[in-house]
């Protein structure tokens, strides 16, 4: 019964979503939103509940199958993908690198600043 | 059974979505056995090695993709409910989010916009076409998101789908080895870098190493995807203005 409560109350919130998308013409993804509202109704209650948990917790240690079928889709694309594939390979490689190393500096280094001006503090 | 009738069964059999779904499930598990088998070596990632498969089996029973889908859909538009199934592991991190949340925000805004950026310069030097350069703006988010973006710039969003999916299986598998060459230990830092460039597939990775990192990881997924979307399409028409491309 946990799986079919939970599984339904993540529906409820992405349907609220969706619709909050629309009728507002937000640039936000419905199920985005969802996820927002959800997690403020969590803060506000204080605790998550046992369905919500286990549904969660199966939806997310699997979450790696739900790109499968979008993956596939390379298939349509090879055309394109061989005939443009250096511009493309070299894009996602070094444009990945370059996210991912950003990011962790900047968060390392703004920690760093943080942490310092606490130390003054005291 | 005869010719006539075994090609009966398939023409059924091919025209259901039963085919496409239960092809789905078993190119997975199977991916998954090979993933721990291989002692998880990160070119046997399930997700190319199922994605592998599924197009060896497509080709050879000569199921179109758009046939496929008619399944695949099923376990595709789980990605809505998976994505608001975030704000679980959100909610328990949110303490450590708390104390942390200036640090998180500017990393996560630099992030999105180097990422945007340096896609798109990096594609438009390297000679991609306009299409191909737009579709591969988004490629940092989750899936049914970029899609949306996509379409919205003027990418192809399929195309989109199979770039973001790229990207996450790049991001899952340098991701790891990057956080060793850097030196970063704190579990926090690596899941907001790996979430913010591989969305649902470092999230996945993520979850691997710790809860921890998972739950940043999907924290900086599920941000960066909120941010990618309102700020992308402006960063677009700005460059576009500079006359980048």
């Amino acid at each position: 019964m946990n799986f079919l409560h939970g599984i339904t109350l993540l529906l409820i919130f992405q349907l609220i979503g969706e619709m909050t998308a629309i009728l507002f013409d937000l640039p936000i993804p419905g199920p985005v939103i969802g996820m927002m509202l959800l997690f403020s109704v969590l803060l506000w209650r204080g605790r998550s509940s046992a369905p919500l948990d286990e549904v969660s917790s199966g939806l997310l240690s699997h979450l790696s199958l739900l790109f499968v079928p979008a993956g596939v889709g390379i298939m349509v694309y090879f055309d394109r993908i061989i005939s443009e594939w250096l511009p493309i390979g070299l894009t996602l490689v070094f444009s990945t690198l370059m996210t991912m190393m950003s990011t962790a500096v900047v968060m390392l280094w703004v920690q760093k600043k943080l942490s310092k001006k606490e130390l003054k503090h005291d | 059974m005869t010719e006539a009738s075994l090609s009966h069964l398939w023409v059924y059999l091919s025209a259901s979505p039963l085919m496409g779904l239960t092809m789905t499930l078993v190119a997975y598990s199977l991916a998954l056995k090979l993933y721990e088998k291989g002692h998880k070596n990160a070119l046997l990632h399930p997700v190319i090695v199922a994605i592998a498969l599924l197009i060896v089996f497509l080709s050879v029973s000569n199921m179109s993709y758009k046939d496929y889908f008619e399944g695949g859909q099923f376990i595709h538009f789980l990605l809505g409910p998976a994505t608001v199934a975030l704000a679980i592991p959100l909610y328990q991190q949110f303490s450590k989010l708390k104390k942390n949340w200036l640090p998180i925000s500017l990393a996560m805004v630099s992030g999105v916009v180097i990422g945007a950026i340096s896609s798109i310069v990096i594609a438009r030097f390297s000679g991609a076409s306009l299409e191909t350069l737009l579709s591969l703006a988004p490629k940092s988010v989750t899936v049914p998101i970029a899609m949306g973006i996509s379409e919205k710039i003027g990418g192809l969003p399929s195309l989109t789908a199979v770039l973001v999916v790229v990207t996450g299986i790049l991001g899952a598998i340098m991701g790891i080895k990057l956080f060793q060459v850097m030196k970063i230990k704190d579990d926090s830092v690596k899941g907001i870098a790996m979430g913010v460039t591989a969305h649902g597939i470092g999230t996945a990775r993520s979850f691997q190493v710790s809860s921890e990192m998972g739950a940043f990881s999907g924290l900086a997924m599920a941000l960066s995807a909120v941010l990618t979307a309102l700020i992308l399409p402006y960063l677009v028409t700005f460059l576009h203005w500079l006359e980048l491309f």
